[in-house]
């Protein structure tokens, strides 16, 4: 990739800011003879004509793991993750916890699946009810769930709060009273409080100041060594899923475009879309700033996707067959998967323009929808 | 630092009561350089930006100390004059694209409006809005959408559009890729540097994402509870802090690692 | 690495009293609308006690005393068949506030719980509710009203029940909209993928956070609620002479309010004083449920 090697250029990327301290998080696991913890099947959901998710398998495995969902608006990653918690009707293809189906999980089965699944949402101003105590919020949960007798309940809301770096006075304040960064860690103890083993995060940073994002992050690493987590991070920015996902999946439009090791993606990923992702997220490094592929317009509209592959009106390598024949998830190394027919060339470290090609004033398509993701 | 600066900006003071929200001594954004005011929420760069374009007081808050644009002094000016400067020799565009325009109006009518607002004849505006709209690379044909029509993005660039419609040489940026997607984001950054290489635009850039800082401009200015506690070249400030708060600042920035 | 609150409390070991006085100091609107609704009720309930002529509520008639202008011995006058209007008036609260009230409270009962199920289903169960609703909505209330009163035996009890019919289909298009809005909030999505069961989902989130405006309506409701009802007495429909509703003063005083002004005057500053202080009172509990602008804990 004749993009990449500045950025490794006199940097000891593991010295101290590696959560993992530079352990190798597979090593010693043998993830083969493991069942997956979450398996998600050719899952598809579509809200009236539009395809928000349209095919897309993943495999998420017991903790501590953590899966990394790449993607911009409309790539279809919180509605995955939403489909995860039973919170929207799916229209095909299957997910399975610890391997049974939740689909057809009904009443109080339903209930107890949502004590091993758990979700953190994006936006902390509104995932809490301004019209109830921060303690009140918790308490219900483990009420709702019977976590523990209800003189306890107390006791594990001050817990659960002190888990989440909050002091326990927190619980006499409302909403309204915290920061955005304080509300996020209160979505986060109460969803701990019924010790899920896997834990959907949408985007629980975006909404968020630098160093409170960073605070969020650090204790999403804790209570995965804590806990032995399992983790799907839904997210926009690569930056957030380097030092805490083993695996990612880069979604575009609905379809995976790629997915495997993280560190593979970040060094020699297969796809275009990848690498224009990758180039995008702002870096400080100063003394190899290097040129950013910039990609013209914007992601397209879900109701109207383009022909064969879905990325190809945007994507700078871009042939005759892109437009007529969709790609298909292929292998391209060990636990690597891709879908792009031009993977090759993109491995093999083919040019992409780092500026627009003479500036391509951006025409009016069918009109943009909201976001769908 | 050579001519005369832009904007400048000394001894600012904004406060509610008794309360200083922002306490600026010195910060001045030269000609055709990209300044960046990173800093939290709550370290009053917006109270900044509303102090700069006179709209303080529209919030309750106070202003003293000196404000000058190429030179004249801004503080104090009544609102009908500094109604001049807005939008024609100053802009802005803010973090939300999507509630900074009013719904019901089409995208285009109101670049238009604001153009005549400024002087110009009805021909002459809608030919200045569509030379703007083609110089964010956004097509005329746009111009009929309502905003509920366009993305984020579009939209931010229709923000930018305005400002260039209406010659602005000096644009205040407030977080304006902060909701934007990652892409989509590298795209206006990108944006706003090929406007000040062509038109020469002075940009303050504001964020409180040093990444995207480090990305865009020539200056730092780092603040923090309504003080600047350094300003400086970028490449000197970010790789080399002299204050601990920008150090951290700097370390909170998610590292992409990406070697075995 | 743990985090102590940043803001200073409101005093969470400040005695009840200390309080309550505080948060009503804070609140003006609740503490005068408080207490003239208060006074209201506490002159309903010793009205009898404190009237110096209870005779004049009922069935007294004082051929001698008619239309006397008022004075020392008569502080509202008399009406057209002589008896005191200030007994008469204070008797008054406990009849017209207390029709508002029963009405009010069907209409709640009625058109809340429908509101919220049209709002928080949603589907077709919306779509049933608000077409009923709109039926309703569709005839002018006070015809409505009307022909109902029309088909029951005149009395306060008819009038009660008319304008009842009458009133709940405002609140179910009120309360539904509002509770559609919150179920679409992401506190409410994390309730439901926390498994909380929809009862609970719906008597703890939803409600709370769409009652207000309905609390707002119903204080601004009382005056009217009066106002419908004298209409209807004044037809003949509802309160009978010599019932001492206010509407029915007011209505009958009418063709005497030249030169004898004081029959319609007295009752309608009633009916005014009662719609007030019920308004005030309503902003008042607005204000209180709003956790960000409460200052009780």
């Amino acid at each position: 990739m004749t993009a990449e090697p500045e950025l490794t250029a006199g940097r000891d990327l593991t010295a101290g800011r590696d959560l993992t301290a530079g352990r190798d998080l597979t090593a010693g696991r043998d993830l083969t003879g493991t069942p997956p913890l979450l398996q998600i099947s050719n899952l598809t959901v579509r809200f009236g004509p539009v395809r928000a998710v349209d095919g897309v398998s993943l495999d998420v495995a017991a903790g501590p793991f953590g899966l990394g969902l790449v993607g911009e608006s409309g790539s279809g990653k919180s509605t995955i993750g939403r489909a995860i918690l039973r919170l929207v009707r799916t229209s095909g293809g299957s997910i399975k916890f610890a391997g049974e189906d939740i689909g057809s999980l009904r009443g109080a089965a339903l209930k107890a699946y949502r004590r091993h699944a758990q979700i953190v949402f994006q936006d902390p101003d509104n995932s809490l009810d301004p019209r109830m105590l921060i303690g009140a919020t918790i308490a219900e949960v483990l009420r709702a769930h019977h976590v523990v007798p209800r003189t306890a309940i107390t006791e594990r809301v001050a817990a659960l709060l002190a888990e989440a770096g909050l002091d326990p006075a927190f619980a006499q304040r409302y909403p309204h009273q915290l920061s955005g960064g304080q509300r996020q860690r209160v979505a986060i103890a109460r969803a701990l409080g019924v010790q899920p083993r896997l834990l959907v995060l949408d985007e629980p940073t975006s909404a968020l100041d630098v160093r409170t994002q960073a605070h969020i992050l650090k204790l999403v690493a804790r209570l995965r060594s804590e806990h032995k987590l399992s983790y799907l991070l839904i997210t926009h920015n690569f930056g957030v899923v380097s030092e805490l996902c083993e695996q990612t999946a880069v979604l575009y439009l609905g379809k995976i475009a790629e997915i495997g090791d993280t560190k593979v993606l970040l060094r020699a990923a297969a796809h275009p879309y990848t690498v224009a992702l990758r180039s995008a997220v702002p870096e400080v490094d100063i003394a190899g700033r290097r040129s950013r592929i910039v990609l013209p317009g914007d992601p397209p509209d879900a109701a109207n996707p383009p022909s064969g592959c879905v990325f190809h009106p945007r994507c700078p390598l871009a042939v005759d067959r892109c437009r007529t024949e969709v790609p298909v998830l292929r292998d391209a190394g060990p636990g690597h998967q891709v879908a792009c027919h031009r993977a090759e060339d993109v491995l093999a470290g083919a040019e992409m323009p780092t500026r627009r090609r003479p500036p391509a004033i951006e025409r009016p398509e069918a009109a943009a929808s909201s976001e769908l993701s | 630092m050579t001519g005369l600066a832009r904007l400048a900006i000394s001894d600012l003071e904004v406060s509610f009561g008794s309360r200083q929200v922002v306490s600026i001594a010195d910060l001045r954004l030269d000609n055709a350089e990209i300044l960046g005011l990173a800093g939290e929420s709550g370290s009053g760069k917006s109270m900044t930006t509303l102090a700069v374009l006179g709209l303080a007081h529209t919030v309750g808050a106070t202003v003293s100390g000196s404000i000058t644009l190429d030179g004249q002094e801004l503080t104090g000016l009544p609102q009908e004059s500094l109604r001049d400067f807005r939008g024609r020799r100053i802009a802005a565009i803010f973090q939300s694209p999507s509630t900074a325009f009013n719904p019901v109006y089409r995208v285009g009518s109101i670049v238009t409006k604001a153009l005549r607002l400024h002087g110009a004849t009805k021909s002459e505006a809608s030919d200045r809005a569509a030379e703007a709209m083609r110089q964010v690379l956004l097509s005329p044909d746009l111009m009929r959408r309502y905003p509920s029509q366009l993305s984020g993005g579009q939209l931010q660039r229709v923000a930018i559009a305005l400002a260039v419609a209406l010659r602005a040489e000096i644009l205040l940026a407030d977080e304006p890729t902060s909701a934007l997607d990652v892409t989509v984001q590298a795209e206006v950054l990108d944006l706003l540097r090929d406007l000040r290489a062509s038109i020469g635009m002075s940009i303050l850039f504001i964020s409180h994402d040093l990444a995207v800082v480090a990305e865009l401009c020539d200056r730092v200015a780092v603040m923090r509870e309504g003080l600047i506690l350094e300003q400086g070249p970028a490449s000197q400030v970010l790789s080399a802090p002299a204050h601990p708060y920008t150090a951290e600042l700097l370390e909170s920035v998610p590292k992409l690692a990406s070697t075995t | 690495m743990i985090e102590a609150p940043t803001i200073t409390p409101p005093d969470a070991a400040m005695p009840r009293g200390k309080a309550l006085r505080r948060g009503l100091a804070a609140n003006p609107l609740l503490t005068v609308g408080g207490a003239l609704v208060l006074l209201i009720v506490f002159v309903a309930i010793v009205a009898p006690l404190i009237v110096p002529f209870p005779g004049d509520a009922g069935t007294a008639t004082h051929p001698f005393e008619v239309l006397k202008a008022p004075s020392a011995a008569h502080w509202f006058g008399t009406d057209n068949v002589g008896r005191d209007l200030f007994s008469r008036v204070l008797f008054g609260a406990r009849v017209s506030p207390v029709i508002a009230m029963i009405v009010l409270v069907i209409a709640c009962l009625v058109g809340v719980p429908l509101g919220v199920a049209a709002g928080f289903l949603g589907g077709w169960v919306d779509e049933l509710i608000m077409r009923v609703t709109d039926v309703f909505l569709a005839f002018p209330p006070l015809l409505l009203a009307l022909a109902l009163a029309a088909v029951l035996p005149a009395s306060l009890t008819s009038v009660t029940i008319a304008i009842a019919a009458v009133w709940w289909p405002w609140y179910v298009r009120l309360i539904r909209g509002q509770a559609a809005s919150v179920t679409g909030r992401p506190y409410v999505e994390a309730c439901r993928a926390l498994g909380l069961s929809r009862m609970r989902i719906i008597f703890r989130h939803i409600l709370p956070n769409s009652i207000t405006p309905v609390l707002v309506q119903v204080s601004l409701d009382v005056g009217g609620v009066i106002l419908t009802a004298s209409a209807l007495s004044f037809l003949g429909l509802g309160a009978q002479d010599p019932v001492p509703d206010w509407g029915l003063m007011v209505s009958s005083g009418q063709s005497y309010f030249t030169p004898d002004w004081w029959m319609v005057t007295f009752p309608g500053l009633a009916i005014l004083l009662t719609a007030f202080a019920f308004n005030l009172l309503g902003d008042g509990l607005r204000d209180l449920l709003d956790p960000k602008r409460s200052l009780l804990p």
